[in-house]
């Protein structure tokens, strides 16, 4: 599908009420009133967050690092073989994703654009959504940009999937009927059964949460909050992520990174 | 989010039935005025069910609950609730509040059309039975003050 007719096919998934004008999407956040979900965490939890010998996240940047200098696939090359030392040409990387992939014609978040390189350059297999080495590798890139703001890149080619990012998150779905608009830019800051609703920022990805006991993906966060809406959660990779993903980066636009983020 | 996955998989044994088509109502102004099975609710478990996690109510809602450590403030508290309200006002506002501001967030407990995208072992059911209704109704019709 093209992005105009995916558009539409997101616009006509809104639900009508009969008789009733279709109530307008939920106003967005003004910018300085955005904040991380770090902001409502409990004393312990963002000192476990800030200190790198606390943060468990820290472990899995550790295994990324690892691999980001062993060689792999039929190429023999590293990361580090093209790239050199991440700490330089990785920092930013991950602010700026997902990022328009004139191949595919879409936007690529950071896990597809590791994974491409993997294919490509390394000529390895891609690893599985959700692996440790996905996810440490990813954790590992993305730490480069900690502290940088999020910086969605100003590509005209990605304002169709911001939409369609932006419709899905403002349609409602599943058994309740909920959009997440509803939860995160109307009800942010109050309690849903005891948890506060934060305002659904992705500067913390991949986190590490204490419920989960590893490291996830933004993806598996949307999972998540589709399994409580009692919506049917998309496979993972699927295109509707990557557009929510890019919607949420362009959201928190100018926001701090702050991966590995911990979460309760 | 937690208690709510933790929710879906426990469901999720249970056997998929077939789309059940819903007890017929009728609308008469905010309400609807007669009981959906024909017989009035328990209110001992209407609250059963209000404090249930699978109904969802205490995510949004807190109200006299001392047990239930965790209430949600997206919403006014069920306190008070049967003072507000009618049997008929209620029982519209658990059936398909929508019907009564399309905006609100408060889910249509009995209602399957108009849904999208809705989990599979959660597909053309309502969130609560037409006799969950009706016990809830028969407890909120109970909190006075
Ligand atoms: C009923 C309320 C509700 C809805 C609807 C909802 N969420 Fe959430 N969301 C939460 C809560 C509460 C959390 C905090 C984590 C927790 O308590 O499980 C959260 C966490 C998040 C986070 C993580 C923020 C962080 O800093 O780690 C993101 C991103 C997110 N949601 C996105 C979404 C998207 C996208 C949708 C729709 C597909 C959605 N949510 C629907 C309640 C909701
Ligand atoms: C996702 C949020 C949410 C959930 C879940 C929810 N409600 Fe509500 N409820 C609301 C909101 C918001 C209102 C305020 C009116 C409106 O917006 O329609 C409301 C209003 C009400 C009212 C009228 C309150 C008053 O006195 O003004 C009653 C009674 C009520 N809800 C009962 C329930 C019961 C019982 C359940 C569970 C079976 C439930 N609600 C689940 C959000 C929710």
């Amino acid at each position: 599908m093209t992005p105009a007719t995916r558009f539409a096919v997101a616009i006509a998934a809104l639900p009508l009420v009969a008789g009733a004008v279709l109530p307008s999407p939920a106003a967005e956040i003004p910018l300085n009133e955005r904040r991380s979900a770090y902001e409502d965490m409990s004393r312990d939890n963002k000192a476990m967050q800030d200190d790198d010998t606390s943060n468990p996240g820290i472990l899995g940047v550790l295994d990324g690092e690892m691999l980001w200098s062993t060689p792999a696939g039929a190429s023999g090359k590293s990361c580090a073989d093209c790239h050199g030392d991440a700490k330089s040409s990785m920092k930013g990387v991950a602010a700026r994703h997902p990022a328009f992939d004139p191949v595919s014609g879409r936007p690529l978040d950071l896990e597809q654009r590791i994974n491409l390189s993997r294919q490509q350059d390394q000529k390895a297999p891609p690893f599985a959504a959700e692996s440790k080495e996905l996810l440490a590798l990813t954790a590992y890139v993305a730490m480069q940009s900690r502290g940088e703001p999020v910086a969605p890149p100003d590509d005209p080619r990605l304002a169709p999937f911001i939409e369609i990012g932006r419709a899905l998150f403002n349609a409602r779905q599943g058994q309740l009927n909920l959009s997440c608009a509803q939860c995160h830019d109307d009800n942010w800051g109050k309690s849903l059964a005891g948890n506060v609703v934060p305002q659904a920022h992705p500067t913390g990805y991949p986190i590490y949460r204490l419920e989960w006991q590893s490291l996830g993906s933004l993806q598996r966060r949307l999972r998540n909050c589709m399994i409580g809406m009692r919506a049917e959660p998309y496979a993972y990779g699927a295109l509707e992520y990557v557009d929510m993903e890019l919607y949420l980066m362009w959201r928190a636009r100018g926001m701090k990174m702050e991966t590995p983020g911990v979460r309760p | 989010m937690m208690r709510l996955a933790a929710t879906t998989v426990a469901l999720l044994a249970a056997p998929a039935t077939a789309q059940e088509a819903l007890l017929p109502y009728e609308i008469v102004g905010d309400t609807i005025p007669k009981s959906l099975t024909g017989a009035p609710g328990d209110a001992e478990r209407g609250r059963a069910v209000v404090v249930k996690r699978e109904s969802t109510c205490l995510l949004c809602h807190s109200g006299p609950f001392p047990e239930q450590r965790f209430q949600g403030d997206l919403s006014p508290s069920l306190k008070g609730a049967g003072a507000r309200w009618s049997e008929g006002e209620l029982r519209l506002r658990l059936v398909d509040a929508a019907r009564l501001n399309p905006a609100t967030i408060m889910p249509s407990y009995y209602r399957i059309d108009g849904l999208t995208r809705v989990a599979q072992n959660y597909r053309g059911k309502p969130v609560l039975t037409a006799e969950q209704i009706e016990d809830v109704v028969a407890y909120l019709m109970t909190l006075k003050d």
